[in-house]
């Protein structure tokens, strides 16, 4: 008991010094993350994007900021956990090299609907397209928002090709050709066209060739 | 001798209409989504009212607007009153609360119009990032000075916590949205894919793990103790909760990625630091709960002490289950589904709105210079509203929650999926109908606190013309930390 009160009386230090309490704070926060992020990092920094994975085309990339702009992950997610019955419902398992390319990552933490991870291709453009405009109509007890404004609103190539040269700066490959054809790529485009090819890529144009062989 | 000095209680009145106004508007857009879940057409076909909008608006103005004032307007009025000092810079005061505000509005207004970075509890894009950054360093500021010009040389428990919260929200909401602007409305994180879900989690746990958690402990540490009229059970067991509490909840965030692509070593170093941390949450409410021991009579007389001892046992409540739901095994059932919601409710209901309301109760008469708070009556029916509210929306979504899971992963003797995904909301949609009647019960509470306010307040305007300033007492020799009497 005597060594615990010598032992508390140094304690009063810190209790004493708000510098040194706000210092040990800082320290004492610091190894979870340190531990846990910065391995992750340097493995990135290593491993890199794995081959036949490519950066989203003008289209596509579109079509996934209007995903984020709209909030799809609050309903759905975009991985695909290692357990059987996810595998057997939607596909095999995401794997971290399918998402290199995603900023921000969707992954999503809900499902109100089903994991998109592997849409592309499930369903037609046109059933996609009508589905987004008017869930109920295919799935009368959806209760998904109807995506009406998308069908009006046109893509703006500029705007596409300024964010491509933004993701190249960050590191993404984008050549020049692939930023300069962007307006061109996305021509008489409307929102709902990018969202559509977006979707449809999930899960197909992302997957390396050995994942999808399988 | 040096001239009397007075608390600076403008800033926490402030603080507080900001609190009781945002709680307001962030709980209604909640009863409003859930509205939109149950009958998904009442958006009218109008963009910035879809769900997927809102919702971002509703955890940002519960969290950040409603919680973000409640927790600065107590802090600035516990480090005065534990430090037997005047706030630090008043201006700079002044200025976290209008840059707060407007850093809330602008986040509130630009969300529902898709200016988004749709990353769960960090949407706000980077102009407003720096600004909120901007003001929570001004915060820290005043903060520290306020401590450093304290007149009594220990540091009381909720400052550490308040210290530790300004500290570490504010190096997690920097290193979160560290992001390449491509324009004005529009930015890409400078993580990807894997390592943007683990930086993320990392700031979104930890959001909980400090906004929602070391800041609300800060204020149970004061106001318990004060509203039981009893000194904190054990200090020292307060301040061992504490170095655990914070150095164990920076590793937990992996538990929101259990069997995803992120590493498995990071997975299973979470999930063993999520069971760790039961010891410290448990730690925390054990101590505020044994408090009340010799004041338990105050539940019978006093509807602050009642919510604050609820809000204790919700949070008890809400660790276990969240250590439970981070065991790999539970989490593959329980991911993905209303279970998490009701889990994120039973937390931010019970423990934090419970005790921000309970502190509210006992801080706003003081602050406006009343013996107390305009109605008793109406704390009691809020009390009641708000309890039996969260009760029957955790129940409901736990119910939901269950159901969804069981069903998701049902098969049939022959191994094919017994349900097609849309079974699975058809059999919870009258929970979803349950729970938006919950969230309505809880904003009517919600009203009548704000009425209760708004009364108490206006008798002090017409008494007083403005309230008490409460001169600061001198400290005394050796001074220990003993709570004040709860009134007078």
């Amino acid at each position: 008991m005597g060594r615990l009160r010598r032992g508390f009386r140094y304690f009063e230090a810190i209790e004493k010094n708000a510098l040194l309490l706000g210092g040990l704070i800082v320290i004492a926060i610091s190894f979870g993350g340190l531990s846990e992020i910065v391995p992750l990092f340097m493995q990135a920094q290593a491993v890199g994007p794995p081959p036949g994975v490519k950066p989203y085309d003008p289209l596509r990339l579109a079509g996934r900021d209007i995903y984020v702009r709209e909030g799809c992950y609050l309903c759905h997610s975009q991985m695909i956990r290692a357990l059987r019955a996810e595998t057997q419902r939607y596909g095999p398992y995401s794997v971290a090299s399918e998402s290199v390319y995603d900023r921000p990552f969707q992954w999503g933490s809900k499902r109100t609907g089903p994991d998109l991870a592997r849409i592309g291709g499930k369903y037609s453009d046109d059933w996609q397209r009508l589905h987004l405009l008017d869930p109920r109509a295919f799935v009368p007890e959806s209760n998904m928002p109807a995506y009406t404004w998308l069908e009006s609103a046109t893509v703006d190539g500029k705007e596409v090709a300024l964010r491509m040269r933004t993701l190249r700066t960050l590191g993404d490959p984008y050549t020049d050709a692939d930023i300069e054809g962007a307006p061109k790529a996305v021509a008489d485009k409307t929102e709902l066209d990018a969202l559509v090819a977006f979707l449809q890529g999930l899960g197909v144009a992302n997957v390396p060739p050995k994942e999808r062989a399988q | 001798m040096r001239p009397k000095e007075t608390y600076n209680d403008q800033i926490v009145r402030l603080f507080l209409l900001a609190a009781a106004v945002w709680g307001i508007i962030g709980m209604a857009i909640g009863v409003f989504v859930a509205a939109e879940m149950v009958w998904p057409s009442i958006n009218m076909g109008i963009p910035w009212l879809s769900f997927s909008r809102l919702r971002p608006d509703h955890t940002f103005g519960v969290i950040f607007a409603f919680g973000g004032s409640a927790l600065i307007g107590t802090c600035y009025y516990i480090v005065q009153r534990t430090g037997h000092v005047r706030l630090a810079h008043t201006a700079l005061a002044n200025f976290t609360f209008y840059g707060w505000q407007l850093g809330c509005v602008l986040a509130m207004v630009t969300m529902p119009l898709g200016i988004t970075q749709s990353k769960e509890y960090a949407e706000p894009e980077w102009f407003i990032d720096i600004a909120v950054a901007v003001v929570w360093v001004s915060f820290g500021v005043v903060f520290f000075s306020t401590v450093a010009r304290r007149r009594i040389r220990h540091i009381y428990v909720s400052n550490w916590y308040y210290g530790a919260l300004i500290i570490a929200v504010g190096l997690l909401h920097i290193v979160n949205n560290i992001a390449l602007p491509a324009s004005l409305f529009k930015s890409y994180p400078v993580y990807s894919g894997t390592v943007d879900a683990m930086v993320q989690w990392w700031y979104g746990h930890n959001a909980v793990a400090f906004f929602l958690t070391a800041g609300f402990l800060g204020m149970m540490y004061y106001f318990v103790p004060r509203q039981a009229q009893q000194p904190l059970w054990s200090y020292r067991f307060s301040i061992v909760n504490f170095w655990a509490l914070i150095s164990i909840y920076m590793w937990a965030g992996p538990h929101h990625l259990m069997y995803t692509a992120l590493p498995d070593w990071v997975q299973s170093i979470g999930m063993a630091f999520s069971l760790i941390l039961i010891m410290p949450s448990w730690g925390s409410a054990a101590n505020g709960l044994l408090t009340f021991n010799g004041s338990w009579h105050l539940l019978k007389e006093d509807p602050a002490a009642k919510f604050m001892v609820m809000s204790l046992v919700f949070y008890a409540g809400s660790t276990l289950e969240g250590s439970m739901m981070a065991i790999k095994t539970v989490n593959s059932l329980s991911h993905y589904t209303e279970w998490t919601v009701a889990h994120v409710h039973f937390g931010s209901l019970g423990w934090v709105a419970m005790i921000t309301i309970g502190s509210l109760y006992a801080m706003a008469p003081r602050a406006l210079g009343q013996p107390a708070m305009h109605s008793r009556k109406g704390m009691e029916l809020h009390f009641w509203l708000h309890t039996t509210g969260v009760l029957l929306y955790i129940f409901s979504m736990w119910i939901a929650g269950v159901t969804q899971g069981l069903m998701w992963r049902a098969t049939g003797a022959d191994g094919a999926l017994l349900y097609p995904f849309i079974d699975s909301l058809i059999a919870i949609k009258g929970l979803y109908a349950v729970r938006w009647f919950a969230g309505v019960i809880i904003l009517i509470g919600m009203i009548v606190m704000a009425w209760n306010l708004w009364h108490t307040a206006a008798a002090a305007r017409a008494h007083l013309i403005k309230p008490i300033p409460v001169p600061i007492p001198e400290p005394e020799e050796k001074q220990v930390p003993a709570p004040l009497p709860a009134y007078g």
